[in-house]
């Protein structure tokens, strides 16, 4: 009945969702900001540590769906030990994966499961909230960011 | 109602008769039956409101209240006419109390800004915990301009208001009070008549937000005795941008206009403006004439039913929803009121509702997710959303047995 939804809800989904990676408070993180999306009430708070120009900790907390909690929980373990230039970058072309525009999936890695999201305009903003969260935060705002 | 009369009423009811009325409910969504179950949102249109915009396009179009020509005359008389359809439907007592608004919001907007220049700092305005947004921004705003400020009566567990606490907050310094009859995400049915008496004991004008209301509930304003009522067209199966506003006539006298513009003025020079008579007064530039003749239509349409059928044909849905809803253990119903309407906003137990929302649209059903522009309630509950089916006059048992499906579909889904 619901095989065609696999393309959007793929097992790595229900898995991050149901054990969500890093979904824990940073009491010593060097920055921290809220993620909002007024639409439909998901909030999220991002953490990271920074060590020698490198995400040395990245974790999350909040309430969001599967979508979005997945979404927190694989960008969180994938953009640690990265540079902030990387993780940026790696921004980029997720949110072009998620607008449906061509990217190279080989350089998502693990992220490329969220790619389904582009058929589902409603739900695009669930998959990119954490990453919109975490751009401002590297670009040093204290602003709690919304998606709309 | 009495039990006897609402299953005659329902023995009567033919839904399929009704559905084939409702162009937009015989479709297949990805490739299912579409099942329309997002009726508090916005109901579907039938046939007779789309071939009166479209009768009033084709041969009547022209601006109102202004030409002597023809079209002009048979326009004004359409619009007036669903003035009338209107006033008797609400059972008031005059058409000059029926206002055209945009919708619910711009009604209450309408009032909150005619109450501008009587509230000072120390009045308060008296609201409940279940509004939505529309009949609380409006007052938070008055608030914030004159200093007044906004109490807020609580609700209990089962999402139903606790009057004692409703009257505690009763006081002389409360100058007005803006209650809802139905609660949009519970379903809760107020008793607005008791809260009424209970404000006109201290003289304090009511607004009643009946927009979740009007399409299940016979309203009668002269029997509530309040001040203002206002409700959206959209909601009662006519077009989107109509609503109206009733207001006692002894109140819309001495209010301010809403607007300048077109319509409202009987006499402009640059030095002064004298303003129309109600209702027109509050009616600036030319209104939405093609869905004022949809709302007029879309009542006429509900008459030829009947309400109270409507209401029992609801009902025995939503209750039937609520049994059949019992066999899956996930599920938890937010609001649970002894007197509520055919809402069923529920949340599932690990699964975030939009996630339900999506899956539920995967199954051709349309049910909202999210938190039905009422953030408070969403807060007492302690959730951050919730799924809602919610229910109309031809909505089926079958339609109910698919949701339950879809819901354990989906919940099977993920695991």
């Amino acid at each position: 009945m619901l095989d065609d939804l696999r393309d959007l809800y793929q097992e790595v989904i229900f898995d991050h969702n149901r054990n969500p990676r890093n979904f824990r408070e940073m009491a010593d993180a060097d920055r921290q900001i809220d993620g909002f999306n007024p639409l439909c009430g998901d909030r999220l708070t991002l953490f990271i540590k920074l060590a020698d120009g490198k995400i040395s900790d990245a974790s999350f907390q909040g309430q969001g769906c599967a979508i979005s909690t997945a979404s927190a929980s694989l960008m969180t373990d994938i953009v640690k030990g990265q540079t902030e230039e990387e993780a940026q970058n790696l921004f980029g072309l997720f949110h072009k994966m998620a607008m449906g525009e061509h990217v190279e999936m080989d350089e998502l890695g693990k992220l490329a499961v969220l790619a389904g999201v582009c058929e589902y305009p409603a739900r695009v903003k669930c998959a990119t909230l954490p990453w919109h969260t975490l751009d401002a935060l590297l670009q040093g705002s204290e602003e709690p960011v919304t998606t709309e | 109602m009495a039990m006897s009369e609402a299953v005659k009423n329902i023995r009567d009811y033919h839904v399929e008769a009704i559905r084939r009325d409702f162009p937009v409910l015989n479709q297949q969504i990805r490739g299912k039956q579409l099942v329309y179950l997002d009726n508090a949102a916005t109901s579907q249109k039938p046939k007779a409101v789309i071939d009166s915009i479209v009768q009033y396009y084709e041969n009547d179009n022209a601006n109102i209240h202004r030409g002597v020509h023809m079209l002009s005359e048979r326009a004004t008389l359409s619009y007036e006419n669903a003035r009338k359809t209107v006033q008797q439907f609400l059972n008031a007592e005059s058409e000059k109390e029926i206002i055209f608004t945009r919708g619910a919001t711009e009604a209450i907007n309408l009032v909150a800004n005619a109450y501008l220049e009587r509230l000072s700092a120390g009045d308060e305005v008296l609201i409940t915990a279940m509004e939505h947004h529309s009949n609380i921004v409006p007052w938070q705003m008055l608030c914030e301009k004159t200093g007044a400020e906004l109490k807020v009566a609580p609700i209990n567990e089962q999402g139903e208001l606790i009057l004692d606490k409703f009257e505690a907050l009763i006081s002389k310094k409360t100058k007005f009070a803006a209650i809802s009859h139905m609660s949009n995400a519970l379903g809760t049915i107020n008793p607005i008549k008791q809260m009424i008496e209970l404000l006109h004991q201290h003289d304090i004008p009511v607004l009643v937000d009946g927009a979740q209301a009007i399409p299940h509930i016979t309203v009668d304003v002269q029997a509530l005795d309040c001040e203002f009522y206002v409700f959206s067209g959209h909601k009662l199966y006519a077009p989107t941008g109509i609503g109206a506003l009733y207001g006692k006539i002894q109140q819309l006298e001495y209010m301010a206009p809403y607007q300048g513009g077109g319509d409202m003025i009987s006499v402009v020079t640059f030095d002064k403006t004298v303003y129309n008579k109600v209702p027109y007064k509050f009616e600036a530039g030319t209104p939405n004439i093609a869905g004022t003749i949809g709302l007029g239509a879309a009542i006429e349409y509900i008459n030829a039913i009947g309400i109270d059928a409507i209401a029992a044909h609801e009902n025995s849905l939503l209750d039937y929803a609520v049994e059949q809803s019992k066999r899956i253990d996930k599920l938890r119903i937010i609001g649970t009121a002894k007197n509520k309407g055919a809402i069923m906003s529920f949340v599932l137990d690990g699964i975030h509702p939009h996630d339900i929302g999506t899956m539920m649209d995967h199954q051709g059903i349309a049910v909202r997710a999210g938190h039905h522009c009422a953030m408070p309630v969403m807060d007492f509950f302690g959730v951050p959303a919730t799924a809602r089916a919610s229910f109309a006059m031809y909505n089926t048992h079958q339609e109910v047995d698919a949701l339950i499906a879809g819901i354990e579909n989906l919940i099977e889904m993920f695991g």
